[in-house]
């Protein structure tokens, strides 16, 4: 087996995966891009297996994929709760600071 | 040219297709849809490289548990059946960015490994997967289990805003 195979195959897919993250402007779309990223992290730990003494690689990637289970999870949680209050969920839109929610704190605290 | 390789070569050439399509397809389903294959020739690639175990996973968690998740939140955000305009920002800086990481990652690993002949790995069995987790890794795996948990205990209170309200409420009365 020519490790350089799955190295590369690895290397091209996180390449896609970065470019998904940075190209597309809704949310659901950049969390697939950040599966293809987890993922080609996979195939790397998996090759390592093959190319180094030992077996923590596989270890390792049933780790990964636990994390990312976890991962979609709380992200598609709020992004479904962002739709929920805004209809909407194009990242460009997200406003992480909007005065009238600071006014109804500062008037909550008042009371 | 051995077997394996050709294998590899094709599935790594049907996870990076299809890896392309998820991210430039104008229809939110398809892009689902075309990830499905990518992880599936994925776990393809897993077997091959002899990590049996970690390939199942792979088809039960991703392809399983994931990938639904993700089609169910297309659907739930509403998401038009024909291809949707307005997805993408303009390519060059992204295109720029994610080709300059993915070529050259790929040139510093052809450049580390040349083409270096190993042999395959055994096929790993469960047995071996379990020794190796319940041996050197028994405290990454316990902590694993709570961030799951905390993960699943965030998940359901960001989804139910009545419970993080009322908290919200109790502490300011108790304030």
């Amino acid at each position: 087996m020519h490790a350089a195979i799955p190295y590369v195959t690895a290397a091209l897919l996180f390449g896609l995966g970065v470019y998904g993250v940075l190209r597309r402007r809704n949310a659901v779309l950049v969390l697939m891009a950040v599966e293809l990223m987890l993922n080609a992290v996979n195939l790397i730990l998996v090759t390592t297996d093959a190319t180094l003494p030992g077996h923590r690689g596989g270890a390792s990637a049933l780790f990964v994929i636990v994390l990312a289970a976890a991962e979609v999870g709380v992200g598609l949680a709020i992004v479904l709760q962002y739709y929920r209050l805004r209809a909407g969920v194009v990242v460009d839109d997200v406003t992480l600071h909007e005065p009238e929610n600071e006014n109804e704190h500062e008037n909550e605290n008042a009371r | 040219m051995t077997v394996a390789d050709a294998l590899l070569l094709a599935l790594g050439a049907v996870a990076v297709g299809s890896g392309a399509l998820v991210v430039t397809s104008a229809h939110l389903v398809r892009a689902g849809l075309y990830l499905v294959v990518s992880l599936g020739a994925m776990a393809g690639l897993f077997l091959v490289l002899g990590a049996e175990l970690v390939a199942w996973v792979q088809v039960l968690v991703y392809v399983g548990a994931v990938v639904v998740l993700l089609l169910f939140a297309v659907m739930l955000t509403r998401a038009p059946i024909g291809p949707s305009r307005d997805l993408d920002r303009p390519a060059w800086p992204a295109l720029i960015i994610g080709g300059g990481v993915g070529l050259g990652l790929a040139v510093l690993f052809v450049a580390a490994f040349r083409w270096t002949v190993f042999a395959l790995p055994e096929p790993g069995t469960a047995e071996r997967m379990g020794a190796e987790i319940f041996g050197s890794w028994v405290l990454p795996f316990e902590v694993l289990s709570i961030l799951l948990l905390s993960a699943l205990v965030g998940a359901i209170i960001l989804s139910r805003p009545d419970i993080g309200a009322a908290e919200e409420n109790k502490q300011e009365e108790d304030a």
